[in-house]
């Protein structure tokens, strides 16, 4: 483990360069400044607390919904639906708050988040049970079941949570939200809230499940290799619906902490929520870690979150900033790219020794 | 409304929004046949429904009346051009297809929305288009009696274009050597291969027509439906078009069945409203039945044997 993590870390590195230069070029091409751009990226993502916050705030939906895919992925498979799981998170816990608001602070943050992470490990549960008992392609049902999720919460939000024709749910009230006036103030009021601190928790557990447990165990070796790990006692089908509703109770978390301690609130949405593809993203760069996840959480942040001051400096569409992203998820995908480069390197340098 | 109008509106309707879905099921059906798993198909719509506006709106004075057909054309050429970033990426570069194809649906967007704030003075979504694809009367089918008037009169030309090239597509992929090679490539790469198949440039051709087909796809739903480019234009279709083609069972013409129903589906919760039983539904039935049916379908009626069997797996070949 220890041996190789430079090589680990390298393509993730390289990846991240590589996004860089490319989003550069384009921007050099069609007239851009590309040193302005970027800087101020950055300093709308780092220049002041308020910023930090943000960053903060954004990179922790991120953690979850990354830690979520990366569970799946380690068990062989591709939970796409990170968006659906994180919606109904996010509207089970204000759900759940708005219907016991009298309760008191600590009851309504832990009942929220529990009903967040309930609700998003049934949703993928579902993929689950289907790919153990049926062998249905998850890839599918999740994708499916994000729609699903997007359709009935707006319904949800519509008829049974908004007063009278808004697009939005009432506001959760303040004894069950997550920001705290201390954060705020240390962030210029910011919408920081103490989430980030229970995902990075979450994802120090994760790293421990994933490597020291008999569950993480059997999750990574039905995914390198699932007929040996039958042969050899494990009930696949029991780790398949495993890992796959440990994958979306993560992400329903996500939903839970954001909504109680970023939005307040719920909406309307015209389409799924991003976060559940930005996770995916995430947890494709840090190569599922738990520990890299929240790096890349809060490399995925800064850009987010930096990209809102682009228009305020530069005249560049601050969409550059996803477009940087999925080249970066590119390269990290065709990174036999950077192995082919450095082969051809090392042989063209071997032919030129002979010669 | 009595029932004869209800009966055309919604077959009217019911092409309309199945017509998008169509084009693109058909690009899905040639990708996977050809062993390439497409979930970019929605990223690939996006681009057809974004360089078909711009066309539109740049030249509808220099080709009148023709510039939506034309603009179709475009939105297929360019849709063609985004698919090979997967081609390489999954052919050449041994991406990941999945992976692969979420970064075509995360580039899209964001390069579509980038571009139109370059192109028109930083708005975020394009005028409306001033010729857009409307409804007509097919000449001669449309004078039958009754059956004339349902499905011919009033109807989204395209629409039945796409009905007949999906039996093409059949044609295509189950009856021409092209289409056997397509398919063994889809099936058994290894076998194609020392049979003197070129892998890689049979999977190319697949992802490629499937970048066309899903260009022209996204380009029907600007051109006929929204009338100008912005984000939420493209927002599932793509991937109601793969569910469609699972639907169909990796056949065109199954795929195009199954793009009717979704755009009846569609139709539905627009005409319901007129139809005494399912007035009283709520609309969000409609949303959900066709991801819920995909779902169902997937599970109890598809088994595992009907996906091409090397859907999915890169092919190396060996020297």
């Amino acid at each position: 483990m220890s041996k190789n993590w430079k090589s680990r870390l390298s393509i993730p590195l390289i990846s991240i360069l590589a996004g860089f230069v490319l989003g550069a070029i384009i921007m050099l091409c069609l007239g851009y400044d590309p040193i302005m751009t970027y800087e101020a990226l950055f300093t709308g993502a780092w220049g002041d607390p308020n910023s930090i916050g943000e960053t903060l705030r954004q990179a922790t939906p991120l953690i979850l919904t990354g830690l979520g895919f990366s569970v799946a992925t380690s068990a062989g498979f591709f939970n796409i639906g990170g968006a659906g799981q994180y919606l109904v998170g996010w509207l089970s816990s204000i759900w759940f708050v708005l219907s016991f608001p009298s309760l008191p602070g600590v009851v309504l943050i832990t009942g929220a988040i529990a009903a967040g992470a309930i609700a998003g490990g049934i949703w993928s549960g579902i993929a689950g049970v289907l790919r153990a008992y049926l062998k249905t392609n998850e890839v599918i049902t999740t994708i499916m079941l994000n729609y699903i999720a997007l359709y009935l919460s707006n319904w949800i939000v519509k008829s049974f949570l908004a007063n009278g024709d808004a697009d939005y749910s009432k506001s959760i009230p303040q004894s069950a939200s997550l920001r705290s006036p201390f954060l705020m103030e240390l962030t210029n009021n910011s919408t920081f809230h103490y989430g980030l601190f229970i995902a990075i928790v979450i994802a120090i557990i994760m790293a421990f499940v994933m490597k020291k447990t008999t569950v993480g165990y059997e999750i990574r070796s039905i995914g390198l290799n699932s007929d040996a790990s039958k042969y050899a006692g494990m009930s696949t089908k029991k780790v398949i619906i495993l890992a796959m509703t440990l994958s979306g109770l993560l992400a329903g978390i996500g939903g839970a902490v954001d909504g109680i301690g970023n939005y307040q609130n719920i909406l309307v949405l015209a389409s799924t929520p991003s976060v559940g593809f930005d996770g995916l993203a995430v947890a494709l760069l840090a190569y599922g870690n738990p520990i890299g996840i929240v790096f890349a959480s809060l490399l995925f942040a800064s850009l987010k979150i930096g990209g809102l001051n682009i228009p305020v400096v530069s005249n560049t569409p601050s969409e550059i900033v996803d477009i940087v992203i999925a080249l970066i998820i590119f390269f990290v995908g065709a990174s036999y790219l950077f192995e082919y480069i450095s082969k051809k390197m090392k042989t063209n340098k071997s032919k030129g020794g002979k010669a | 409304m009595n029932t004869m109008t209800i009966l055309m509106t919604i077959v009217s309707t019911t092409l309309i929004y199945a017509s998008p879905l169509i084009f693109t099921s058909l690009g899905g059906t040639f990708s996977e046949r050809g062993g390439i798993v497409n979930v970019g198909l929605e990223g690939i719509m996006v681009i057809g429904a974004f360089a078909s506006t711009v066309f539109s709106i740049s030249f509808n004075e220099t080709f009148g009346a023709a510039t939506p057909w034309l603009a179709l054309i475009v939105g297929g050429i360019c849709g063609l051009l985004f698919s090979i970033v997967h081609a390489v990426a999954t052919v050449n570069l041994r991406a990941n297809h999945i992976i692969s194809g979420t970064v075509l649906n995360m580039l899209a967007p964001a390069a579509a929305v980038f571009l139109t704030k370059v192109i028109y003075d930083g708005k975020g979504q394009t005028p409306i288009i001033q010729q857009n694809m409307s409804t007509t009367d097919i000449p001669l089918l449309s004078k039958i009696p009754v059956i004339g008037d349902i499905f011919f009169s009033n109807t989204l030309v395209i629409g039945w274009i796409g009905i007949l090239l999906a039996f093409a597509s059949w044609w295509v992929l189950y009856k021409t050597r092209f289409g056997l090679r397509l398919r063994s490539v889809g099936e058994n790469p290894e076998a194609a291969d020392t049979l003197g198949i070129s892998v890689y440039k049979m999977r190319y051709s697949a992802v490629l027509i499937s970048g066309m087909l899903g260009g022209i796809g996204g380009a029907i739903m600007s051109q006929a439906i929204t009338l100008n480019y912005n984000v939420s234009t493209i927002a599932g279709q793509g991937f109601m078009a793969l569910a469609a083609m699972i639907f169909g069972k990796w056949n065109p013409i199954g795929a195009m069945f199954a793009a009717l129903f979704f755009g009846f589906a569609q139709s539905l919760s627009i005409v319901g409203a007129y139809i005494p039983i399912i007035s009283g539904w709520n609309d969000v039935v409609f949303k959900v039945a066709p991801y819920l049916i995909t779902i169902v379908v997937l599970a109890f009626f598809i088994g595992k044997s009907t996906a091409p069997k090397a859907d999915g797996e890169t092919f190396i070949k060996s020297k």
